[in-house]
């Protein structure tokens, strides 16, 4: 067999897989490559190797895990990754005041639950999405480049993305004004950032919350009327503190970029 | 250019009332592995912290990979790896996501982002655990991902408190192996209070007691300092010991 190696037209055959090629032939071609490396070498001249890369090449470039991790990577360059169940949360609580609503109780002279709760729902959002006591990584994140004002803004827009359509929805069902709601909700969460640049995140949180809920809450419970920050007087007020934390967010920006910012 | 240049270092924590964590430290650390030894208090976590630049320095001056730590952070912090005492993390994550997600905070260019994660995860020993979530994982093996995410962006000032924590004696040496590994190309800073990691693994020895620098030198100088009648198991421990004691004299602690 060593003497007899096969023709270029046969082993072009064998190579392309021609079912053409009589048993005997292609037995005896086999077991020839076998033992002889140069035919073996015959075997795979460059067009061939070029041929399975042209046709590798285009699925290499779409394997099915990249699209899968872009995606994901989307969804938390906006989300924080603490932030999900806090968020699941918030929309429960905007159910509630709805159901509750409708239901017929309500505090007072009307006022639906879903205004009282309205400022309150985005600053737990927002103290979920930078502080040391809900972001286990929050060291971490603080070191990183992508620290820093503008990553507050992100996480903060996706906490506002769920609270404001959901905080829509609810006065749609139970026939509160929007302007009754937006500019409180939006004024806290620009007010948790301000006070959060001085004490950080999760004080501010605390600090507001509790200050809504005994100058505002409070007395409207107790005296069963309406709060005249919740009417539509107020309005130039809410926009007035509104425009003072985002002064002072703009002024106090480099706190987000250390650990201040997270206390 | 040196990749830590601090000179005359104060670091206050704590507010009005705080104290001077860092105080007074002079310190010009260049590439190679460095540890940083001290007793529990002397100042460690906050040096680390600020050399990681969270935490701002109350005076004197400190620059980091030849730009100075008070102005514009970001170009630095591209090329920082840290790992911070308490390393908190996601547990519904997996292991290559969470990874992936500290790669894209520290700004990697997205298209280089899958490849690095894959090999800061086979540095750790990590490959076959990709797919699984950070809450299945033991104690050392969440703290080799934390070594992961510190090095994915091959960084050349590498910053990491109490690495050592919970890795079994096999991992350690592994781990000792690893960041001579990284040591030839970065500067490499390893706070602990483990005098053996330091004496298998560092080429230099910083020591620090209540905020101060007390000694810096090779691991074998630090063992000259001891001698027989000083508290210890090893040389390097009876040198650690003779150095801080001289200080803090008293207290059995």
């Amino acid at each position: 067999m060593t003497t007899d190696h096969p023709a270029d037209h046969l082993l072009h055959r064998y190579s392309q897989g021609d079912p053409g090629i009589p048993a005997d032939e292609l037995w005896a071609v086999e077991s020839h490559l076998e033992t002889c490396a140069p035919c073996r070498a015959r075997l795979a001249p460059e067009p061939i190797a070029e041929a399975v890369w042209a046709s590798l090449s285009p699925l290499l470039d779409r394997t099915p895990q990249m699209p899968r991790a872009r995606a994901w990577r989307r969804v938390h360059g906006w989300v924080s990754p603490a932030a999900g169940p806090w968020l699941a949360m918030i929309l429960l609580v905007i159910a509630a005041a709805v159901v509750l609503d409708r239901a017929g109780f309500a505090v007072g002279d009307r006022v639906s639950l879903v205004l009282l709760v309205a400022p309150v729902l985005p600053v737990l959002g927002v103290a979920a999405s930078w502080g040391r006591s809900l972001d286990p990584a929050w060291e971490l994140t603080a070191a990183t480049p992508r620290a820093g004002l503008p990553l507050v803004f992100r996480r903060t827009a996706a906490v506002l993305a769920v609270v404001v359509p959901g905080l829509a929805v609810a006065s749609l069902l139970t026939g509160a004004g929007f302007g009754r709601w937006l500019l409180p909700c939006l004024a806290f969460t620009v007010g948790t950032l301000a006070l959060g640049t001085l004490v950080g995140v999760t004080r501010a949180a605390v600090v507001l919350i509790a200050a809504w809920a005994l100058v505002i809450v409070a007395p409207t419970i107790a005296f069963s009327r309406t709060s005249v920050v919740l009417g539509a007087a107020a309005a130039p007020v809410w926009v007035a503190l509104l425009g003072a934390g985002l002064v002072v967010l703009a002024l106090r920006r480099m706190a987000f970029t250390r650990l201040e910012g997270n206390r | 250019m040196q990749a830590i240049e601090a000179d005359n270092l104060v670091v206050r924590v704590g507010g009005r009332k705080g104290r001077d964590a860092v105080n007074g430290l002079s310190l010009g650390l260049g590439r190679g592995v460095h540890g940083l030894l001290g007793p529990n208090g002397a100042g460690k976590t906050t040096l680390i912290r600020t050399l990681a630049t969270v935490q701002s320095p109350t005076s004197g001056t400190l620059s980091l990979l030849g730009t100075p730590a008070n102005g514009k952070l970001r170009p630095v912090r591209r090329r920082l790896g840290y790992l911070p005492q308490h390393f908190g993390f996601y547990k519904r994550f997996k292991v290559r996501e969470f990874v992936e997600y500290l790669a894209w905070l520290k700004e990697m260019p997205p298209a280089r982002i899958p490849a690095a994660v894959r090999e800061a995860l086979e540095r750790v020993g990590l490959t076959d655990r990709a797919e699984d979530r950070m809450k299945s994982l033991s104690g050392g093996m969440v703290r080799r991902v934390g070594i992961a995410q510190a090095i994915v962006n091959e960084p050349e000032l590498l910053l990491l408190d109490e690495p050592t924590v919970g890795l079994d004696p096999a991992q350690r040496l592994r781990f000792r192996e690893l960041v001579v590994e990284l040591g030839r190309e970065a500067c490499v800073l390893i706070s602990t209070h483990l005098v053996e990691d330091v004496a298998a693994a560092c080429t230099d020895v910083v020591l620090v007691d209540q905020g101060s620098l007390v000694f810096r030198g090779t691991p074998d100088d630090l063992a000259t300092a001891g001698t027989e009648a000083h508290v210890g198991d090893s040389p390097i421990e009876r040198g650690y010991s003779a150095l801080i004691s001289a200080k803090t004299a008293g207290g059995a602690w």
